[in-house]
């Protein structure tokens, strides 16, 4: 059974992300492994230990991505391949799943792809399901526990997360399989593993070795815009007690109609 | 004329809150407004058509199947897949919800299209679709515009449009149409289903009441859980409190959590951390009750009160309750 996941390197949970004057989005130094990403870099090194899958890391990005490649690597992924082509600059979804799906051919024997929730650059979750299209293949979102796989019967068993509740559902290999937030308990790279993974080669493919034949982007950003400032007129309500200053809320509260 | 469809999700026989949001966008942009209805029964399908006629839909487009009755993705796609194809309708929206989501890319990845997600406003430009969208978790935002594509895809925020009900509209006309796939052309199949016993509903509550790490331990949501029930609304809370054990993940709002925009949200005990602002800044009225006059909670702040949440809390459910009373 071959395994992919598939990643993004993204500014670090904690950076202070603003768009500067000239319209740039800044967030102060390096990128890190996406932080939804490292569920599913665990939960395919899991299918690994458990079913001896072989596994990958396939990231799209230029090479500012590759130490959150090495950290997939370090976590215990196999191999790592970056696709990278400067046609991709400013690529959207759609084309993010055009490069993954031609990877995916290329790779050739894939049963399982996994993915994060999302990618938090892009706050979107859109290029997993519309890999699933690309390729054909059958899609579940949002799984909260993997029940079982079985790599011969090519069948796989897992549990799903809706608004209104959990499915349990069964379907076939080759399949996309995205995870709802924090399935499982991340691993982190120990020291040695991540003096290996340094020193580890990352395949790198580019358009022409994908046979990628890229249409401009569907989706095009027109401007990054800081979040608006809410109002600094903050009402402090007064009162000599709680129960006063209760009263005063509430009369506020039904004079804008909000009760 | 420009046509704009809303696949119409629904739960429990009801039409989803975001769906009756979605409705009303499409008033908005469209000149005719027709809902997507895909149920497993033809009794379910007409009972949701009046009830989308009421919240703007103008026309229906129906299909009852066994195949579409439990949520699954493949049977979805492939429906709109060959709907959209057939009509070519100008936009097709649906609610940024874990269906609509996946629904909405999945066809955007079939057609070879793009599409807008988890948009915060629509409009059209030159007869393409323009969204004020999140990026980089929420920390800023983007405009972005459709660029190709014959139909044009978007999900919305809940709570970010207002469901507009039309009183005294006519019964939509309804067109049937054919499921796309068979069972046996269907590899995903549903074994079982849990509902939640105590659903979280936050992304599409009126009021949330969110508790941090100034409430002071688990017993202390007991309070702000009386509060929300007197004004029928939800509990949230930071990921500080969530983190220390105090209240199950589902109520985390903010990032790593969930994104809200309510009418009418209570920050308590919650000094404004940018990780939690992000996903709640967009509610429309924000009261702030913290004991520390400066935490930067009160300046997004429409309300606030400085004190002891302890006190503050009880006394507000107090006072609302007498009010609630006298009405």
């Amino acid at each position: 059974m071959h395994v992919v996941v598939i990643t993004k390197a993204t500014p670090d949970d904690n950076a202070t992300v603003r768009v500067d004057p000239q319209g740039v989005v800044t967030w102060g130094d390096k990128l890190v492994l996406n932080p939804w990403d490292e569920y599913a870099v665990t939960e395919a090194v899991l299918l690994q230990e458990r079913y001896g899958a072989r596994t990958t890391v396939l990231t799209l990005g230029n090479e500012a991505h590759d130490e959150a490649l090495k950290k997939s690597l370090a976590i215990g992924i196999q191999q790592a391949a970056r696709i990278w082509d400067p046609a991709l600059e400013k690529h959207d979804s759609l084309q993010h799943s055009q490069a993954m799906a031609a990877a995916i051919r290329k790779l050739g024997d894939v049963d399982l792809v996994l993915f994060g929730k999302e990618f938090t650059d892009t706050a979107n979750d859109q290029h997993i399901y519309m890999l699933g299209r690309q390729l054909g293949w059958n899609v579940v979102g949002s799984m909260l526990k993997l029940l079982q796989v079985d790599p011969t019967a090519g069948t796989l068993r897992l549990e799903r997360m809706l608004e209104q509740g959990i499915q349990t559902v069964s379907t076939r290999l080759p399949a996309v399989v995205s995870l709802f937030d924090d399935i499982n308990e991340p691993r982190y790279p120990s020291f040695v593993n991540i003096r290996k993974a340094s020193r580890a080669a990352i395949s790198i493919w580019d358009a022409a070795e994908l046979d990628l034949a890229l249409e401009p982007p569907a989706v095009e950003v027109l401007e990054y815009l800081n979040l608006p400032e809410r109002v600094g007129n903050v009402e402090m309500i007064e009162g000599d007690t709680p129960s006063a200053k209760a009263q005063a809320l509430v009369q506020k509260l039904m004079e804008a109609k909000l009760l | 004329m420009s046509t704009v469809w809303v696949w119409l999700e629904h739960s429990d026989g009801k039409l989803v809150q975001s769906a009756r949001e979605a409705l009303a966008a499409a008033q908005a942009l469209g000149s005719q407004v027709v809902g997507i209805i895909a149920a497993g029964t033809p009794e379910l399908v007409e009972a949701l058509a009046v009830r989308a006629g009421q919240f703007g839909a103008q026309a229906i487009i129906a299909t009852a199947d066994p195949t579409l009755e439990s949520y699954r993705f493949e049977p979805h796609v492939a429906l709109l897949r060959a709907l959209v194809d057939a009509e070519q309708p100008a936009a097709l929206l649906a609610g940024h919800t874990l269906r609509g989501r996946e629904v909405l890319s999945g066809l955007a990845g079939s057609l070879g299209v793009g599409a807008l997600t988890d948009c915060l406003s629509l409009e059209w430009s030159e007869e393409r679709l323009v969204a004020v969208r999140p990026a980089y978790d929420g920390k800023v935002l983007c405009r972005a515009v459709l660029r190709r594509g014959t139909v044009q895809l978007a999900t919305l925020r809940e709570s970010a449009f207002t469901a507009q009900p039309v009183p005294d509209a006519p019964s939509p006309p309804l067109q049937w149409a054919e499921a796309a796939l068979a069972e046996d052309a269907i590899a995903t199949k549903v074994e079982a289903f849990a509902a939640s016993s105590a659903e979280v509903d936050l992304t599409s509550a009126r009021v949330i009441v969110a508790g941090g790490r100034g409430v002071g331990g688990p017993e202390g949501f007991g309070p702000l859980e009386e509060l929300a029930s007197v004004l029928g609304g939800a509990v949230g809370a930071s990921r500080a409190a969530v983190d220390a054990g105090w209240i199950p993940y589902a109520h985390q709002i903010g990032q790593t959590g969930k994104d809200v925009s309510p009418e009418l949200y209570f920050a308590v005990g919650i000094s404004g951390a940018i990780q939690h602002v992000s996903g709640m800044r967009s509610a429309r009225t924000i009261v702030a009750i913290n004991k520390d006059p400066n935490a930067p909670i009160f300046e997004m702040a429409s309300y606030g009160l400085q004190g002891d949440l302890h006190e503050l809390i009880p006394a507000i459910t107090q006072a609302l309750r007498a009010q609630l009373a006298d009405r």
